[in-house]
């Protein structure tokens, strides 16, 4: 604590003096304690990741792997076969994707306006409270239960399994995922920017249609693809629901095919052409689910951007 | 513009008085002569952030076509009663004002039925971050304009050009109108949001430290703005940068601790204030 005197020679000397107490540091045994601690800490993590990601390669691997010899032009173009006999999974596919498209134009919009009163309007009031925790159970709800619900409310009094059943199923599994990045998406709208909005003389919903929803736009897409993702690999509501129907079917009143539950039903047959199939299926949910997560990042990304 | 300083300031010599801000590098306007109007009276306000006393009973004037300049330390309540004069805080639940903030000598603007989204558009306001809309430089002007005009496309075009010229910002934007507003940069995308901020004509600015986040060449462009605004608006602006109040304001309110220490013209609160508290801050010796 020598006063500064000679102003540039105490400053080489405090440098110096640094080096030395650096020095003194790294051979310590406390930094040496915690340098150990840091490696090992390190290794675990990487570890744990390699351990997931070990296993998430091991899957894709093994559908790659057998699905992919099974995946060819008559899977798109026939419907799945009796037993023993060539098919595909026309209907299958066919039957997936109208119960996804009618339950996400249900669920999406549902979601979409819960979310936006959870967020904008109900904040802190006790029913917004009280709908977010029950949001919350509903999106961890076994997705088997749901099915339940749905068999005893519309299957057991319409009399027959059918598409819409199945589709309702979907649209309840979608909306607390929609209702949940709705929310959390208008939440990151900054302040300033709804105070920007009000200061002009806007009123409440055209600061949240115009303002609000435009910058979180993308982030609530994301939102809907990720339910999409979701519901497209659903099996156990529509084993209650849609139930499956081995021909060509459009007809959302009545049973219709879906890939989950083909592949339930194909992968634990004996015949060899049913199990291929099911990979197949398998395959193709997998790629689909993939190609939706990837379009919700590139369309996040866009949003992160501009 | 090319009406701008009346020339009473260049008659008067400048260091006749000396100004008690150090590195005072600005001239100093005599008070306006033309007898101000009052645009806004402020009497015994209070205001609660929930039970926190804000300000405990401010009464001071606000005059036409003057720069007003709140200036204090932080959490003095001077942008707090900026953000009374178009009711901002009701946004939020737990926030309330007392008293009488009287408008054109009619209307009291706290007024619980007095209409917010009507006050908003003749009360406009400008924010410490500029706040660019996602949208683009043209949509961002013509959003607020929308609310409460209907104008035909080619009359949009002439408002959106009007208050991008106003703003200065005309030139750098011109070509890119369609592009987003997000792609200025932060003291051009400040200037847009003043540009939004007139184009919907109001007849009072309120500035929350307009130029906090920017470099000296867009605050002194903005400054620059803020003395030609005045012209055709009256200016409350709340600053922490004591050379920019005496620069742009030709009225200088004092706050500290929710407290209105002292109110007078720039002039005078510069060089000769009233109260020792104010002059320790002036010279920087408190805040």
């Amino acid at each position: 604590m020598a006063p500064a005197e000679a102003p540039a020679p105490p400053a080489a000397d405090a440098r110096g003096g640094a080096h030395a107490a650096y020095a003194e540091v790294y051979s310590s045994g406390l930094y040496r304690r915690r340098r150990w601690t840091n490696r090992a800490a390190l290794a675990l993590s990487v570890a744990t990741m390699a351990i997931g990601l070990f296993f998430l390669a091991w899957i894709l691997w093994t559908l790659a792997e057998r699905g992919l010899v099974a995946l060819r032009p008559v899977v798109f173009t026939q419907s799945t076969p009796p037993p023993g006999s060539a098919g595909g999974l026309l209907n299958a596919i066919a039957g997936s994707l109208m119960m996804t498209v009618v339950g996400i134009l249900v669920g999406a919009p549902v979601g979409i306006m819960a979310g936006t009163y959870l967020s904008e309007f109900g904040k802190d009031h006790w029913f917004a409270e009280m709908a977010r925790f029950v949001n919350d159970i509903l999106l961890s709800a076994p997705s088997i239960i749901i099915g339940l619900f749905v068999y005893a409310v519309i299957v057991l009094r319409m009399g027959h399994f059918s598409g819409w059943a199945g589709a309702v199923a979907l649209a309840i599994i979608a909306i607390p995922i929609v209702v949940r990045t709705t929310e959390d998406m208008l939440r990151l709208v900054p302040v300033t920017l709804r105070e920007a909005a009000a200061a002009l003389g806007a009123p409440r919903w055209k600061v949240v249609v115009l303002i609000a929803f435009r910058a979180a736009r993308s982030g609530i897409l994301t939102g809907v693809l990720l339910a999409i993702a979701r519901v497209s690999g659903e099996t156990a509501p529509l084993l209650f629901t849609a139930l499956n129907n081995q021909f060509w079917s459009t007809n959302m009143n009545a049973p219709i095919a879906n890939l989950p539950m083909v592949i339930f039903q194909f992968a634990m047959s004996p015949y060899t052409d049913w199990v291929k199939l099911a990979w197949a299926g398998s395959l193709l949910i997998t790629l689909s689910v993939l190609l939706l997560n990837i379009v919700a990042r590139i369309v996040f990304r866009q949003q992160k951007a501009g | 513009m090319t009406v701008s300083e009346p020339p009473q300031s260049q008659t008067s010599s400048p260091t006749s008085e000396r100004s008690l801000l150090p590195a005072m590098q600005v001239e100093l306007d005599d008070a306006p002569e033309t007898p101000a109007e009052p645009k806004i009276e402020v009497q015994g306000v209070h205001f609660y952030y929930g039970k926190t006393h804000a300000l405990k009973g401010i009464d001071l004037t606000i005059y036409a076509n003057r720069v007003t300049a709140f200036i204090g330390p932080s959490g003095c309540g001077k942008s707090t009663l900026l953000r009374t004069f178009n009711r901002m805080y009701q946004l939020y639940p737990k926030q309330r004002a007392e008293g009488k903030i009287i408008l054109d000598g009619t209307i009291d603007l706290l007024d619980p039925s007095l209409d917010l989204n009507l006050l908003r558009k003749r009360v406009g306001m400008v924010f410490q971050a500029p706040t660019p809309f996602p949208m683009s430089i043209y949509e961002n002007i013509a959003f607020g304009v929308r609310l409460y005009e209907n104008l035909r496309p080619t009359e949009m075009n002439e408002r959106v050009e009007w208050a991008l010229r106003k703003a200065a910002l005309w030139t750098e934007a011109k070509d890119k109108l369609k592009q987003s507003g997000r792609g200025l940069s932060g003291g051009q995308q400040q200037r847009l949001c003043i540009a939004r901020a007139i184009a919907v004509k109001p007849e009072v600015l309120l500035l929350d430290e307009p130029t906090s986040a920017l470099d000296p060449i867009s605050t002194a462009a903005i400054e620059e703005l803020i003395q030609e605004l005045v012209e055709d608006y009256t200016v409350a602006i709340v600053t922490h940068n004591l050379q920019q109040a005496a620069r742009v304001a030709d009225y200088i309110a004092l706050f500290y601790l929710g407290e209105l220490v002292e109110f007078n013209d720039s002039k005078t609160m510069i060089t000769r204030p009233a109260k020792k508290q104010t002059e320790d801050y002036i010279t920087g010796r408190f805040g």
